[in-house]
């Protein structure tokens, strides 16, 4: 093929950018959507309240819309910066700086749009608790936004870092799995974390004493579920900074591609299975404060077992790095 | 057939467009979808407030269309700016 490295740069950096904004579309319109869909329930059972519920609706929604933001900096960056084409791998890095960022976005759009249209049907059982439950609100979805930031900043380190001095192959299927792993691994943990406060925002409202158990265990609960989006970050760290030694033969570069494949495809189901566990295990300490100990263990127990194919996938795309 | 590196830029600028504004109308549409169907819901089960419930409605609407708007904007760079 005969064009000139600048040409292929900009074909990545236009792809890249498209990418970033298709996908990362897609997260926080759902999860906005949802939000409005349970403010107007709420509005209907208790019009009195329209001035919390449409206020808590507005702030719940730009909380989701962060992540679609975040995605749109990263396609104008994309469009419109010069990125001097040092070499091929300058290619590598904007497209896989967009793919990873428009991934990222997709879950913590929708997670965060739970939250937020718990306390609006929160608001319509309890106007007397509506500061309480936006704090709760905000908390529960600023931790669902952590994954997409994680995503924000893998992109940022692909597009402007000067990775101009390392060999070419296999250099650019690292820094492709890199953006993979941070991206696809961003979107089972932003879900997951979006079901955990949902379940805290309906457990304040329909029992109001039991808001500082129900938040503390919330965040317990959100940690745990943050862990695989933490095992892609760290994967996709790896793949960008180990220098590899250069190589003309395909299979070293299709191990790092899968590397990043299998971490963050393989965070997916993690994310979303121990957020299930711990919305029911929060709703369940909102019912029955005085079964917080066993509740909180059991849950730990659960998200420990739901956890294993998560580190499972995470000691396979080690040894696809270091071992073979 | 030789292709020139600015016409394969320029596909790719057209190829992303559709792209980003294919991806980009999946989720307006889905969320956008949820609000009016339980507005819907929510009017027939109390009628008198259906004003009040259209607006919200559609106030919602709106900041969910906003990520379609950014993925109409992007689209119509990559067809005719850039």
């Amino acid at each position: 093929m005969g064009y000139d490295i600048q040409t292929w740069v900009n074909v990545a950096a236009y792809m890249g950018g498209a990418l970033a904004m298709g996908f990362g579309a897609m997260g926080a319109a759902i999860g906005e959507g949802y939000t409005a869909a349970e403010a107007n329930a709420a509005i209907s059972r208790s019009p009195r309240a329209t001035g919390e519920i449409f206020k808590s609706m507005l702030v719940g929604q730009a909380v989701a819309e962060s992540a679609s933001i975040f995605a749109l900096v990263v396609a104008m960056i994309l469009l419109f910066m010069n990125f001097s084409a040092q070499s091929y791998l300058t290619v590598a890095t904007v497209f896989a700086a967009g793919l990873c960022m428009g991934l990222g976005a997709i879950g913590s759009g929708i997670g965060s749009g739970f939250p937020a249209g718990a306390a609006c049907t929160g608001m319509s059982r309890q106007p007397g608790m509506s500061n309480r439950l936006t704090t709760n609100m905000l908390i529960g979805s600023a931790v669902c936004q952590t994954p997409s930031i994680f995503a924000l900043v893998t992109s940022f380190i692909l597009l402007f870092t000067n990775f101009s001095d390392r060999p070419i192959s296999p250099t650019w299927a690292a820094l492709l799995g890199a953006g993979l792993a941070s991206g696809l691994g961003a979107i089972g943990s932003g879900l997951g974390g979006g079901l955990v406060a949902q379940a805290s925002c309906e457990g304040v409202s329909r029992q109001p004493e039991s808001v500082t158990p129900v938040t503390n265990i919330m965040l317990l609960g959100q940690a745990v579920t943050q862990t695989t989006a933490i095992y892609g970050l760290l994967v996709s760290f790896i793949l960008m900074f180990k220098s590899f030694e250069a190589t003309d033969a395909l299979s070293p570069c299709a191990a790092l591609i899968g590397a990043g494949l299998c971490m963050g495809i393989g965070a997916i189901g993690p994310g979303i299975g121990e957020g299930f566990t711990a919305q029911s295990a929060v709703a369940g300490i909102a019912r029955n404060r005085s079964a917080i100990s066993e509740l909180t263990r059991l849950m730990l127990v659960g998200q420990a077992v739901a956890e294993s194919t998560g580190i499972y996938s995470l000691v396979i795309s080690l040894i696809l790095i270091f071992v073979v | 057939m030789a292709i020139e590196g600015a016409d394969i830029i320029q596909a790719a600028a057209f190829l992303g467009a559709g792209l980003s504004m294919g991806l980009g109308a999946i989720g307006p549409g889905v969320g956008e979808g949820m609000a009016a169907a339980k507005a819907c819901e929510a009017i027939g089960r109390n009628p008198n407030e259906a004003g009040l419930l259209t607006r919200t409605m559609l106030v919602g609407q709106a900041v969910s269309e906003s990520t379609g708007i950014y993925s109409l904007v992007i689209a119509l760079l990559l067809l005719f700016v850039v």
